[in-house]
């Protein structure tokens, strides 16, 4: 334990020399107390605060889209995801007409891994991406600021010409499916989306997809 | 017989510099970590490339457990002791001073209603487990909507309050449907989601 030893002892020193003292501490409580606390702090803390997502919902009067929103998501650009149980999801682009009910493949089904998901949305938006690609490598070599590339990101993602998302999760669905959804938009660049509930189409479609086409021939098409 | 001299050796060893380091480490570990908070129920959010932060104060957390039970809670000490004056004037219910004390601890959270709400308070940290265990959770249901008047109220007492949305990632989605169209009933249109972090895939 901690101790001040006296060195040498008496018989080396000279008469009427002061004594000489080692003053050394033993350290080892020290650093027990040490290790004890620093285990308290990495058990009860955590180093990285969550992130979060911020979204913003339409308010709910307006939920049925104005006639401006309608055109966008009669384009071809747009693109509807079902999000499905078991970590599926299917898809479908343009609006839905008579053919799509009609025809059970109209959907596709896709999950949400690197090959699946984002590859189909990475390829309808490669524009977009390409662009946030090259100005996140201007940013890397600071040729250009945060200001300016928060300003430019937001051009490329707002686009008109842009590709517009819709996600629909269903009720078989998880929480983690819709975020996993929303990260995609964050990965492929994509600025429009919107979080809609399903509409009776979209339950026929995808019941019309899982049963293939018998649920459809026994069903009258919803207007 | 010779005896064996075994040289006495000084086993003396200076902990001073492993000293120093772990107090280093003890000092970057208190300056940079931010204590867990504890919650009534452990959930594990999904994870998002998303990289903003959770703003430091002036936050709403509802946290919705796998069960679709909904907790609330405030972050500042002294606005919770006024959402609860204001809540206990709109319901007729009156709060003794321990009681609004005891609301005004960090860990309580509103995870029950408003007419257990007294009893719950009463109870100290281990028992208020125990209790919302049993419980509901606040009421969402649409006739008896006791999330939108806590956040209505909130909101009524500190306008600078952002709402976020905690919930465990395997919630299925019509339980965080009630509480988003909740928010929206309110026109709280604006609102996140508390996700963990994921690294950017390769090349974006």
């Amino acid at each position: 334990m901690a101790e001040i030893s006296t060195g040498g002892g008496g018989h080396s020193a000279k008469k009427g020399q002061p004594k000489k003292m080692n003053l050394r501490v033993d350290f080892t409580p020290m650093v027990d107390m040490n290790m004890l606390l620093l285990t308290f702090f990495m058990f009860c803390t955590s180093l990285s605060k969550p992130q979060v997502m911020d979204l913003v919902y339409p308010v709910k009067d307006d939920q049925i889209l104005n006639e401006d929103e309608k055109n966008k998501v009669k384009d071809s650009k747009a693109i509807t995801l079902l999000l499905g149980k078991d970590d599926k999801v299917y898809y479908y682009f343009g609006k839905i007409d008579n053919a799509k009910y009609q025809d059970y493949n109209s959907i596709q089904e896709a999950d949400y891994s690197p090959n699946g998901l984002r590859a189909i949305l990475l390829e309808r938006n490669a524009d977009a991406v390409n662009q946030m690609i090259a100005l996140k490598r201007q940013k890397l070599h600071k040729e250009i600021n945060e200001a300016d590339f928060k300003e430019m990101s937001d051009k490329i993602k707002n686009d008109p010409d842009g590709q517009v998302v819709v996600i629909k999760p269903t009720d078989e669905s998880t929480y983690r499916n819709l975020v996993d959804a929303l990260d995609e938009m964050q990965i492929c660049s994509i600025g429009k989306y919107a979080i809609v509930e399903m509409s009776e189409g979209d339950t026929f479609l995808l019941q019309n997809y899982l049963t293939k086409g018998v649920y459809g021939s026994e069903r009258e098409i919803p207007r | 017989m010779a005896k064996i001299k075994t040289k006495k050796r000084d086993t003396f060893i200076d902990m001073t510099a492993m000293s120093d380091v772990t107090v280093l480490l003890l000092t970057f570990f208190m300056l940079t970590a931010n204590f867990i908070p504890i919650e009534p129920v452990q959930v594990i959010t999904p994870a998002s490339v998303m990289e903003t932060k959770v703003p430091d104060y002036n936050v709403i957390t509802v946290l919705i457990e796998p069960g679709g039970k909904v907790y609330l809670n405030f972050d500042r000490p002294n606005d919770k002791r006024e959402i609860l004056e204001k809540m206990g004037a709109r319901y007729d219910i009156t709060f003794s001073e321990q009681e609004k004390t005891n609301f005004m601890e960090p860990t309580t959270f509103v995870g029950v209603s408003i007419a257990q709400l007294k009893e719950y308070l009463t109870l100290d940290m281990e028992d208020q487990k125990n209790f919302l265990r049993q419980t509901n959770g606040v009421p969402t249901d649409s006739a008896n909507n006791q999330l939108s008047m806590w956040i209505q109220t909130a909101k009524s007492v500190n306008r600078d309050l952002s709402i976020s949305i905690k919930a465990d990632q395997t919630t299925p989605y019509p339980l965080v449907r009630v509480v988003t169209s909740t928010l929206q009933d309110i026109k709280e249109n604006r609102f996140s989601l508390i996700t963990t972090l994921r690294n950017m895939p390769e090349g974006f």
